[in-house]
């Protein structure tokens, strides 16, 4: 590869892929990230390189293999460009017609995406009611580039902030853009950018500074960073080039758990394309700039994601949070300063570089500008990635952009932030989507998973399964958090059991206020969050269990009886289900439960196409 | 100097020394398991929290492990403070009942009860074992394994450590069990400590790794196969 050693360099290999690009070829763009290859997008990669190689196509049409866009529900999905034309869940037969089509230049009714309302069919990717609503500025790169071609990502305005940076040529400017763009850490706690970046420059360095992203995404349902790792890699180390140059940082390190085996290949072959294109390394197009970037993998734990956690497992050490101050930025990475930035923030970087803080500042409200990208999964109709601008309603997300709820059964709540976040329930869905609102209503904005829950889910339920959940994840050095989330995970395993009382449930509230009171990291003082949201907008919930014995949504397995109504007509398919051979019965004639035999687990409800099986 | 207000009494102190110390100095009693002179501070009991800050802001941080800041307003014994330890110590007592500090505490502190499940662990995981051999016994023989519930005190992969020294530093400084020295399975013996103390049988080399520094010595009970 040729190296860059100026700026003009680097501009003039971006005027000449601008100018050898042929954008009114037809390109078919097959979503390949892990999601996609999950759903079968690698086959269909496969049997249209071979259709485009046996027919000869390569003059006449493009193929892009590129990250998620966001429409899971949808993969595996085809886009072909320039007309925009999206095909959702293709098959691997589809792909030739698909093909002959993006040659001809027309579009195949049959395979596109049908309006679930009126049932008419929606050609462009934009017009769809899922991405309607969304304000796309980070995502919207992911369908243009190919993760593993840096000339892919040059051509489309990649490392174009770089350099406008380079062109500012002061650092303080640089710092000043993003604390006017009011930019605020995306991994949770919302913390300015700028003021981070700031603290870090005013340190002196003796043996170096470091820039961290953190891409430790843990959270059950969260997918968020995945997909730009995996679908933009350049653009977080664009950011973190940025980041360099403003702060006076001489390494950068991502951080990123090694659950995410694609998004680490796209890092390593991003990093090396940017060493050996030389935007990383010694005198960085001759701006007198050294920086480089390496990878550290993490070994699984979520409480590396927390920043002083994180710090200690790069040293090598056990990953365990210790007290701050001080500050990372005070002393890091082997007592250097250190700033660490979520993937998200990073991501955002050069989007405010390139478009200016003004235009950043834009889109969101006043204290929460830009956009923030939520995962949105559970029982809704269009689960995936969806970017907004901050200040939206949840409603607006879950209806509009998601498309509402899966079956009958209405939306109750819906759970922000992860494991450390709360459930908001559905009367609060005119809740701004913001740091600060979200706070407010006991949950938190968190690194953006957002799980829908409808009438078949249990408060208790989900609450003790965040409990299990930290009470393994927790590092366990506070004696609190350790044994606290034991006892809360105990109390509320009582709970769903029929054993609960309701001088437990008032343990329960005192001992998480306590939790939340005596840990000493995010972790722990979030910890009993799912607990006591669920407690203070679900109460009623707690005490059917407790009082009554009862659990309302159908999910506690000692607290609820199946049995068989009188729309059964013996079609003998929950006979042959059970497995238990509870349930007896002739064709054609009602059956009945054995309820000595039944264990609740549901088998019957699940195949009943009659509604006849009944959850009390 | 650094200045700072500590329930109400203003104070100075040396840069540099955490709240615990100058509470301590100026003779505020603040309960704690895991700090010991001598060893770095660490913050895992929970118990020696102070509220720090004023009105919406004030927080819980443990005071061993935060660094006195200039003008901070302190709160040793406020409603909070005392509502979160005795929470601390009914968990404590809940887990390890018949460790006599821990009870000693919560007779201090006025817990009568404790409303959890009962248990009967031997180890609060306070750590001071693992920095009393690594910092002032040099030896890195045990350390922390696993995270959350599984976390536990021992050797690596369990095995009899070859850096231990028996010196019994690890005893010596346990706050809360009462059975750390497993005798009974010299293989998994944590540190082995009894081994320097004398022993009570003459016939030491019939019961030569089983020897307890716990009285009753149950050595000759259990006789090696």
């Amino acid at each position: 590869m040729i190296k860059l050693n100026t700026i003009f360099d680097l501009n003039a290999l971006h005027d000449r892929l601008i100018s050898s690009a042929k954008p009114e070829i037809p390109t078919v763009v097959i979503t390949a990230g892990t999601c996609g290859q999950a759903s079968g997008a690698n086959d269909l990669i496969r049997i249209a390189k071979r259709e485009i190689l046996t027919r000869g196509l390569t003059e006449r049409l493009h193929l892009r293999v590129t990250g998620c866009h966001g429409y899971c529900e949808m993969e595996p999905s085809v886009l072909v460009e320039p007309r925009g034309t999206f095909y959702p869940n293709v098959g691997i037969d589809d792909i030739p017609e698909i093909i002959d089509a993006a040659v001809k230049g027309i579009t195949i009714d049959s395979l596109l995406f049908k309006e679930p309302v009126t049932s008419e069919p929606v050609e462009k990717q934009s017009d769809l009611p899922f991405y309607k609503k969304q304000v796309r500025t980070i995502l919207s790169a992911n369908e243009k580039i190919d993760p593993i071609r840096i000339f892919n990502y040059i051509e489309n305005d990649g490392y174009s902030a770089l350099m406008k940076v380079f062109g500012i040529g002061k650092s303080s400017r640089i710092i000043a853009e993003i604390k006017a763009s009011n930019l605020r850490g995306r991994g949770g706690a919302g913390f300015p950018t700028g003021l981070k970046w700031q603290f870090l420059a005013d340190q002196p360095s003796r043996n170096g500074k470091y820039l961290v992203c953190n891409a430790d995404e843990g959270d059950p349902g969260a997918y968020m960073d995945r997909s730009i790792l995996e679908g933009n890699p350049h653009s977080i180390i664009e950011g973190m080039i940025i980041g360099a140059y403003a702060t006076g940082a001489t390494e950068g390190i991502i951080y990123v758990r090694n659950e995410y085996p694609l998004a680490i290949k796209h890092l390593l072959i991003a990093l090396r394309q940017a060493r050996d294109l030389g935007l990383l390394g010694e005198n960085i197009l001759g701006t007198g700039l050294s920086f480089d970037i390496k990878l550290v993998k993490g070994a699984g734990a979520f409480v590396c994601g927390e920043e002083t956690a994180l710090i200690k497992s790069i040293e090598g050490k056990m990953g365990e949070p210790r007290q701050r101050p001080p500050f990372p930025t005070q002393a890091g990475i082997n007592g250097n300063p250190t700033a660490i930035n979520n993937v998200e923030t990073w991501a955002n970087i050069p989007v405010i570089i390139r478009n200016g803080a003004e235009s950043f500042r834009s889109i969101g409200t006043k204290n929460n500008s830009g956009t923030k990208i939520f995962s949105l999964v559970g029982k809704i109709k269009n689960t995936g990635r969806v970017e907004v601008p901050m200040g939206i309603t949840i409603g607006e997300i879950i209806y509009d952009i998601g498309g509402g709820p899966v079956g009958k059964a209405k939306i109750k709540a819906v759970q922000t932030g992860g494991p450390s976040g709360g459930c908001i329930p559905s009367d609060k869905f005119d809740l701004t989507i913001d740091y600060d609102s979200l706070a407010e209503a006991g949950s938190i904005m968190g690194s953006g998973g957002m799980i829908v829950m409808d009438e078949h889910t249990c408060m208790v339920d989900v609450a003790k399964y965040f409990m299990n959940f930290l009470k393994e994840e927790s590092c366990g050095k506070c004696f609190t958090c350790r044994k606290g989330t034991q006892r809360m995970y105990e109390i509320l395993d009582d709970v769903s059991n029929g054993e609960g009382s309701l001088e437990g449930l008032e343990l329960l509230e005192e001992l998480a206020n306590s939790v939340k009171d005596t840990t000493m990291c995010q972790l722990g003082q979030t910890a009993p969050n799912p607990v006591l949201s669920t407690l203070h907008y679900f109460r009623d919930e707690y005490e059917q269990h407790v009082e009554k014995g009862k659990c309302p949504a159908g999910v506690c397995r000692s607290l609820i009886t199946y049995s068989i109504t009188e729309k059964c007509n013996g079609c003998t398919a929950c006979l042959r289900a059970c497995p238990e051979e509870a349930i007896s019965g002739k064709k054609k004639e009602r059956h009945s439960i054995d309820q000595s035999k039944c264990t609740q687990c549901g088998a019957c409800w699940s195949v009943c196409k009659f509604d006849a099986v009944e959850v009390l | 100097m650094i200045n700072l207000t500590i329930n109400g009494l203003d104070v100075s102190v040396e840069e540099g020394s955490t709240l615990l110390e100058a509470a301590q100095y100026l003779g505020f009693p603040i309960p704690t398991l895991c700090h010991m002179e001598g060893l770095s501070p660490y913050g895992a009991c929970r118990l020696c929290v102070v509220e720090i800050g004023e009105g919406e802001k004030s927080k819980l941080v443990s005071s061993c492990t935060y660094p006195a800041e200039e003008g901070l307003k302190v709160r040793t014994a406020s409603a909070r403070v005392v509502r979160a330890r005795k929470m601390i110590i009914e968990l404590l007592l809940a887990s390890c009942p018949q460790s006599k500090t821990i009870q000693d505490l919560a007779s201090k502190l006025e817990v009568r009860q404790q409303r959890f499940r009962q248990e009967h662990e031997d180890c609060i995981l306070c750590g001071l074992c693992v920095r009393m051999c690594e910092e002032q016994m040099m030896a890195k023989a045990i350390g922390f394994r696993g995270r959350g519930e599984k976390r536990s005190i021992g050797t690596p992969f369990d095995i009899k450590s070859d850096v231990c020294r028996f010196c019994g530093g690890c005893i010596y400084v346990c706050p809360a069990c009462q059975l750390r020295c497993t005798y009974n399975e010299p293989e998994k013996a944590i540190c082995g400590g009894c081994a320097n103390l004398s022993p009570p049988c003459v016939e030491i080399d019939r019961f030569n790794d089983m020897m307890c520094y716990m009285d009753p010595c149950v050595a000759c009970e259990i006789e090696k196969d």
